[in-house]
């Protein structure tokens, strides 16, 4: 079945035009939008929205391949984030990243198979004065240890 | 001692303004102190050209890594001949690099003096569009932010006509979607217009040709942080803050396994010890000081002889490193050069954007031989062939500065931590790569 975008996401992308210049400018605002919802980018999303702004499809699958934050296969309701900078790795963040990863018996780039759960790398978030972090979906976690991000994870729902 | 509550306007420009309680700073309590009191003062009694004077008097030099003079950098910017023409001020806030925190820190607890940088930068260069490039994982500050400019834009120090002055400025928001790349200047301006975030060539420069084909000027979060300040107190109280050639202060810190990781506002001349002792109050107990990265993971990587050198641009580039972004990494006694070193690179090669080969090719090629020597399975000849690795990687010879920072830590560590990588080979095993230096490299038959 084709995963269509809705009357509010067709809005957005419309909206999302009159902000730039050119329409290529509005393809990471809008696929974010919708990823929001659908959780991935697929080609017929791809397809939609190249119809709708009248953007090559080779276009916007070179945007949505070359970002990190573009899914381009399903992912799991929540996204766990471990940061593997360098002062997290200075701080342990492997034993983070392997308690997680037997916990939700994921590795890294997969999905749980609820698919509650997607586990993914992640550049330093910007929070190394209280190292290791995690960040689910949009919460920063701080100074996470073996035991707290088992509990983090228990919480989410 | 460490006087990180004890701040007044005259020693901390940037940070005086912030409260106990980790809040953002309120538009009234910023208010309160003396803020908007800078954009106020030069729209009522300064041409932008005289801005742009008193900011190059000020010798203030830009807070990304790159050091370039911002008053000089204003001054590219043609000057505008009839209303309608479109100049652009963005703001670099795509902070990613491993290890620095600056940025974030401004933003979530002084949107409003960022705000006031903005405004007073783009008056200067007569920018009427200014855009935050900020990181999309930045999610706290871009609440913030959004909040700010609508509080910023009810007192009418944002929008059309900016408090009867004439002068209008939109800001706006545009997140990123997680590219490391985004915050080099003209991958950014890429990234901005909708296209595949590579670098673009120079000339034209951002500030002849940038967003849109417009003049471009691209400041970081950090160094429009300083503006308020030195419209308000004047070039000369500025230059007389450091204790050195470089003037004002700097947000400078340190992570890693210290007793108090955290972020100071700073003179530059101070002493990267004085930092690490009496700021961040010392390594942690059982650990010490084996090495230390003086600004990011892209600066190279300094011995603990180093520590007694003076933190600006010059001497930390004098001592074989960069100043970066004056945030530093303490790496303690525990961790493994090697190791710490394939997490670096793990990072470049996996954010470089491949647009040209030295870096495409060079920095997944490093990864590898880091990953046999991390597992003591290294040939020999593969330190060497990381020698030639970090030179053909370096400046000069690839398309950005992506390249030779990234390979600037490893240059370094294999200068000073020779025998580590030494450990990691196998003396023992195969050696297929001193056999394919033939006449002809591809002919591996007689192996």
């Amino acid at each position: 079945m084709k995963i269509m975008l809705n009357k509010v996401e067709k809005k957005f992308v419309i909206e999302e035009l009159k902000k730039y210049k050119n329409p290529e400018a509005s393809v990471v605002e809008s696929l974010k939008f919708v990823q929001k919802r659908l959780r991935w980018i697929s080609l017929d999303v791809m397809n939609e929205i190249s119809r709708i702004i009248s953007v090559p499809v080779s276009k916007i699958e070179s945007i949505a391949t070359f970002y990190n934050h573009i899914f381009r296969k399903p992912v799991g309701k929540n996204i766990v984030k471990y940061c593997d900078g360098v002062v997290c790795y200075i701080n342990g963040y492997k034993k983070i990243k392997n308690v997680i990863s037997k916990h939700l018996k994921i590795k890294p780039g997969q999905t749980t198979k609820d698919n509650k759960f997607t586990l993914i790398p992640i550049c330093c978030l910007g929070n190394c004065n209280n190292s290791p972090t995690i960040m689910i979906n949009e919460n920063l976690f701080s100074n996470v240890n073996i035991t707290s991000s088992i509990d983090i994870l228990e919480r989410i729902k | 001692m460490n006087n990180y509550f004890h701040k007044n306007e005259e020693t901390h420009p940037l940070t005086w303004r912030i409260n106990n309680y980790k809040e953002s700073v309120s538009i009234g309590e910023y208010e309160n102190k003396r803020g908007y009191l800078a954009l106020k003062f030069a729209l009522k009694n300064l041409s932008p050209n005289e801005v742009i004077s008193i900011v190059k008097d000020s010798k203030l030099k830009g807070r990304g890594g790159g050091g370039f003079l911002t008053g000089e950098k204003w001054n590219l910017i043609p000057k505008k001949k009839n209303s309608c023409e479109d100049i652009y001020l963005l703001c670099n806030a795509d902070e990613m690099e491993p290890g620095t925190y600056k940025d974030r820190f401004l933003m979530e607890r002084l949107p409003h003096l960022l705000l006031e940088g903005i405004i007073l930068s783009a008056y200067a260069i007569q920018a009427s569009f200014s855009y935050i490039f900020l990181r999309e994982e930045y999610y706290l500050s871009k609440t913030l932010l959004e909040k700010s400019i609508l509080e910023a834009k009810k007192k009418k120090y944002i929008g059309k006509n900016i408090l009867n002055s004439g002068f209008n400025l939109e800001i706006f928001i545009h997140t990123g979607a997680g590219r490391y790349i985004c915050g080099e200047e003209t991958a950014l301006i890429n990234s901005l217009e909708g296209k595949r975030p590579n670098p673009r060539t120079k000339p034209p420069f951002p500030s002849q040709s940038g967003l849109w084909n417009k003049p471009t000027c691209v400041n970081n979060v950090e160094t429009l942080s300083n503006i308020p300040a030195i419209i308000l107190n004047g070039s000369k109280w500025y230059k007389n803050i450091s204790k050195n050639d470089d003037t004002g202060t700097k947000l400078m810190g340190f992570s890693g396994k210290v007793k108090k990781p955290g972020i100071w506002e700073l003179p530059f001349g101070i002493k990267a010890r004085e930092i690490l002792e009496d700021y961040a109050g010392g390594m942690k107990d059982g650990y010490y000081l084996k090495a230390w990265l003086p600004g990011g993971s892209g600066t190279g990587i300094l011995t603990e002889s180093y520590l007694d050198i003076s933190m600006d641009f010059k001497s930390v580039y004098l001592a074989g490193s960069r100043l970066g972004t004056g945030i530093s990494i303490a790496i303690d006694n525990e961790i493994n050069i090697v190791s710490l070193l394939f997490n670096i690179e793990t990072f470049f090669a996996r954010e470089s954007c491949g647009w040209c080969t030295p870096c495409r090719e060079g920095l997944p090629w490093s990864l590898k031989i880091l990953q046999d020597l991390k597992n003591k399975i290294g040939k020999p000849g593969d330190i060497e062939m990381l020698e030639k690795i970090c030179k053909n990687l370096d400046v000069g010879k690839t398309f950005c500065a992506f390249a030779p920072g990234a390979v600037s830590p490893l240059y370094n560590a294999i200068k000073y931590f020779r025998e580590e990588f030494e450990n990691g080979i196998d003396f023992n095993g195969p050696n297929i790569k001193n056999k394919i230096f033939g006449i002809q490299s591809n002919n591996l038959n007689s192996i």
